[in-house]
């Protein structure tokens, strides 16, 4: 990783001959029902041989319809309603299916979404990438087989051969990144269109995946159109970026400038909104003036062991009453597996678990009955937690329900919805959401729901499982505030749980880093973020997208 | 992979005998049987000395439990009884029926399958509209109209009318015609259903709109990736479809006045010939267990997962008995990656 901040606009081009990818006042809609729908509108942008340009925006704000706008790809009801997509000069948007599929990967190619399902699971990785080769080129057998050992090489494979024989499900979710970029370089695209090309991978992966699209693009000076959410990730890694709002452009600048100064108020609202420029802890020598607080959560050589391997191995703790404690950890680091522990979903394997002074990290379910009261938690997915058939207010109900003798809900019924009203206040959300069904509200409004659940019980710990990774940037740091100002308000004790280091650094005074089960480093934030002891974190911190946004 | 095969026969093994018993226990519940219907029967004047010698020949004077013991060390012994109403050996019985029907049954089988992957194919690529919506329709109708009116049809319009095919067997292939097209429409309704549901789920995989970007056309993909990702629901459906082709060769073969198992049966059981119901039940089953036996052993040969589910499924029964913990890489590789946010959101 280096440190260069100087912005990379066409550096390594010797010859500069146009724009290689011009679109021009793109307008796509999508049938729904007997109208349609305008994703976005009046695009316009250039892109110079070499130039990344990263398109940021929000969910549902079309950058994804763009990205699969340049390559003819549109769904089966997404149609173009005006403007044009030029390639080296010439117009590509209105061209014939079979013309269109000789440029697809040869002169344009893509580097999907979510690298999990964007193989074919019964087919062996090196043939599916040999497939852009039999497509666009004249190679024999051997030659295409070669073609593939040296492609791999260059996306950083060692042992080729026993790659290319492998399937799908025997690899990473990184090196499956890896191989779908190779198949999008085979042939040496001019154009490359990155769609989210990180966005499930851990912080380090990504880094690694990001480094070597940056590599490949430098070597063959091939263009790319750099599609994320992460304001962190187009930041480090374009020359230009255009910031998406309601399938408009609502700005287009070079990097380092719109990260300096950046022209449109939405814009300058995301940039506002990215984790690495908030903070929501005020104090942070971590002690109060009568010193430190009773611990609410201790947790004592706590191990938990699954059946051939080890999930978490021999962490201890302590939390504070009434601060935040986060976790940081790559996937399979055992940072969920902790707070299910926490929470009684799982019994630990050995050493002590106490909550508020319970000792429970023996108890089984029904034993930690009474404690749930006290300790809630909230998932990633709120959505996947709720009962689709529920509205709003069974659903923060039926916490409630559940402690309160049966046959008793008809007398309190009244009882129960002043109670759901308060939690939904305190979470921000009016008392007209009652009888709304989840899927009619927005990610950000699920999670809130999901966090009144979780506060009708008037609980004193709450573990916070990566409570705020699936929404955008803004609503994240609405969250953020919203968790800040409960936890002073009702004297909360949180366990946060999350990947996002930025995050962690924004919302907590002390923190644990994972590692295969096993604590690496804890200790106050500002000790581990500023000269971290082991060199995992330091691994971590260095992966950490964004660090151009960071300080300001 | 030997390991698996022998644990699906053994399987096997344990199903036919679960089917035999079951068989034999529902049998010698229902009340009489082909011998006792002769000896109740007022006008065979039989004494009752003639009717206690005829129960012991047929072993049926001992209590059921050793009847039932008998008849499994007979047909432990290849034997499988004597028919109760002509006093054939069912093997003898059975033998003769079996070549015709397993020829209608494997022709019938075929043209299912052939029927059920041009249903399949052009209900989702065919050029015109008109033509899709037509083939799309066609499960839904074939299932719904019995195959012994199919049958009827056939043998009305082929047979009476444009005199193509004979109406009664005459040895011929052309007679078999008839029949296997009857059991064919049958049986393809469920597999092209199946088949036309999973090709349309597969192209809406996101691996295939990669295919897509990469510039491949709707023929290359479909060769290189949907066929066989789609063939994998309609390969468990043949097997289950196998039993449906049995079934239906009884009405078949009826409709057609063929002679075969179906025959077989309708005597049998019209005369409760309980020993030739017991025979037929066993081919039956022995037929419907194989053919799913070689679904369950072509399964892993096409699904690379499947097949890494079983060898992961036997190193963790050794690893269990010796008490060994896995360490290393590999466990940290295994994971699967946390689920992407614009996939977690939705």
């Amino acid at each position: 990783m280096s440190s260069d901040v100087t912005p990379r606009v066409a550096r390594d081009i010797t010859a500069p001959s146009g724009p290689v990818l011009a679109v021009e006042d793109l307008s796509v809609g999508y049938q729904a029902g007997r109208g349609t729908k305008t994703a976005v509108e009046h695009i316009s942008f250039e892109l110079e041989p070499g130039q990344v340009l990263a398109l940021v925006g929000e969910s549902g704000s079309g950058k994804s319809t763009i990205g699969h706008a340049i390559l003819g790809l549109l769904p089966t009801n997404g149609r173009l309603l005006g403007g044009s997509v030029r390639y080296r000069g010439r117009t590509i948007s209105d061209l014939s299916g079979g013309r269109l599929r000789g440029l697809r990967g040869r002169a344009i190619s893509l580097i999907p979404q979510d690298p999990t399902v964007s193989l074919d699971p019964v087919r062996r990785v090196g043939p599916q990438v040999e497939d852009v080769l039999r497509l666009h080129t004249s190679l024999d057998t051997e030659a295409r087989r070669q073609r593939v050992h040296e492609l791999f090489e260059l996306v950083g494979f060692d042992d080729v051969e026993r790659r290319y024989r492998q399937f799908p499900h025997e690899l990473s979710g990184g090196m499956r990144q890896r191989v779908l970029i190779a198949a999008a370089v085979a042939v040496e695209p001019d154009v490359i269109v990155a769609d989210e090309p990180t966005s499930g991978l851990d912080a380090t992966v990504q880094a690694q995946v990001l480094d070597l699209i940056d590599d490949l693009r430098r070597r063959g000076g091939t263009s790319v159109v750099l599609i994320t959410h992460d304001l962190g990730v187009a930041a480090d890694r374009s020359d230009l970026v255009g910031v998406l709002r309601d399938g408009r452009l609502a700005e287009l600048a070079p990097t380092a400038a719109f990260v300096q100064n950046p022209q449109d108020e939405y814009s300058r609202h995301l940039l506002d909104n990215v984790p690495a420029r908030l903070s929501f802890v005020t104090d942070r020598s971590g002690g109060t003036p009568s010193g430190d607080p009773e611990p609410a959560v201790e947790v004592r050589n706590l191990s938990k062991r699954y059946e051939g391997h080890t999930a978490v191995d021999d962490i201890s703790f302590t939390v504070g009453r009434g601060r935040t404690f986060s976790i940081v950890g790559e996937s399979g680091s055992g940072k969920s597996t902790t707070a299910r522990v926490l929470t009684g979903l799982t019994q630990a394997t050995a050493g002590r678990v106490s909550l508020l002074g319970t000792e429970v990290g023996t108890l089984n379910t029904k034993a930690f009955r009474p404690l749930r009261r006290d300790v809630q938690i909230v998932f990633q997915n709120p959505y996947a937690s709720f009962d689709p058939r529920f509205d709003v207010l069974s659903v923060v109900e039926e916490p409630l329900r559940s402690f309160q003798p049966a046959g008793s809900a008809r007398r309190r019924r009244q009882e129960n919805r002043d109670r759901v009203v308060a939690a939904l206040e305190a979470a921000s959300l009016p008392a007209s959401f009652l009888h709304r069904h989840p899927r009619e509200l927005s990610g950000g409004q699920r999670q809130r729901v999901a966090i009144a659940r979780a506060l009708v019980l008037e609980p004193k710990v709450v573990v916070l499982d990566e409570p705020i990774s699936a929404l955008d940037v803004s609503v994240q740091a609405q969250i953020l505030e919203l968790l800040v100002k409960l936890q002073s308000e009702l004297g909360l004790t949180y366990v946060f749980i999350s990947h996002d280091l930025a995050v962690v650094r924004a919302i907590s005074v002390r923190v644990a880093v994972m590692r295969r089960g096993r604590i690496v480093e804890q200790g106050e934030i500002a000790q581990v973020f500023e000269s971290p002891a082991s060199p995992y974190t330091a691994q971590l911190l260095g992966a950490m997208a964004g660090r151009q946004l960071a300080g300001r | 992979m030997a390991r698996y095969v022998l644990k699906r026969l053994m399987h096997t093994v344990l199903v036919l005998w679960a089917a035999y018993t079951l068989a034999f226990i529902l049998l010698t519940a229902l009340p009489g049987n082909a011998i006792s219907n002769l000896i109740n029967n007022p006008q065979n004047q039989l004494t009752p000395e003639d009717g206690k010698l005829l129960k012991a020949f047929y072993g049926l004077d001992h209590p059921v439990v050793v009847q039932y013991v008998r008849a499994l060390d007979a047909l432990l012994h290849g034997n499988l009884g004597y028919s109760l109403s002509s006093g054939v050996k069912v093997s003898d019985l059975l033998g003769d029926a079996l070549p015709g029907t397993l020829r209608l049954t494997a022709l019938g089988f075929v043209l299912g399958a052939v029927i059920a992957a041009g249903v399949g194919v052009g209900g989702s690529y065919a050029r015109w509209n008109w033509l899709r919506t037509l083939l799309r329709s066609f499960p839904a109708l074939a299932a719904s109209v019995p195959s012994f009116v199919i049958g009827i049809l056939i043998l009305y319009y082929f047979s009476f009318q444009l005199h193509l095919i004979p109406a009664v067997d005459d040895g011929t292939f052309l007679a078999l015609v008839g029949p296997a097209v009857t059991l064919g429409v049958m049986i393809s309704a469920p597999l092209s259903q199946v088949f036309s549901a999973s090709i349309a789920a597969t192209r809406r995989q996101p691996f295939v709109h990669v295919l897509h970007a990469r510039g491949a056309g709707e023929r290359y993909i479909f060769g290189r990736g949907v066929l066989r990702n789609s063939s994998l629901p309609v390969l468990t459906m043949l097997g289950l479809a196998v039993g449906e082709l049995i079934a239906g060769s009884v009405v078949t073969e009826a409709v057609f006045a063929r002679n075969g198992i179906g025959q077989i049966t309708l005597n049998a059981v019209n005369t409760q010939d309980l020993p030739v119901v017991q025979g037929v039940v066993l081919v039956a089953t022995a037929g419907y267990v194989l053919v799913n036996l070689v679904v369950d052993v072509v399964h892993p040969l096409i699904d690379p997962r499947i097949r890494a589910d079983i060898l992961a499924a036997r190193s963790k029964r050794t690893k269990r008995s010796t008490g060994s913990t896995p360490t290393g890489p590999g466990v940290d590789e295994a994971m699967s990656p946390r689920l992407p946010e614009e996939v977690a959101a939705r």
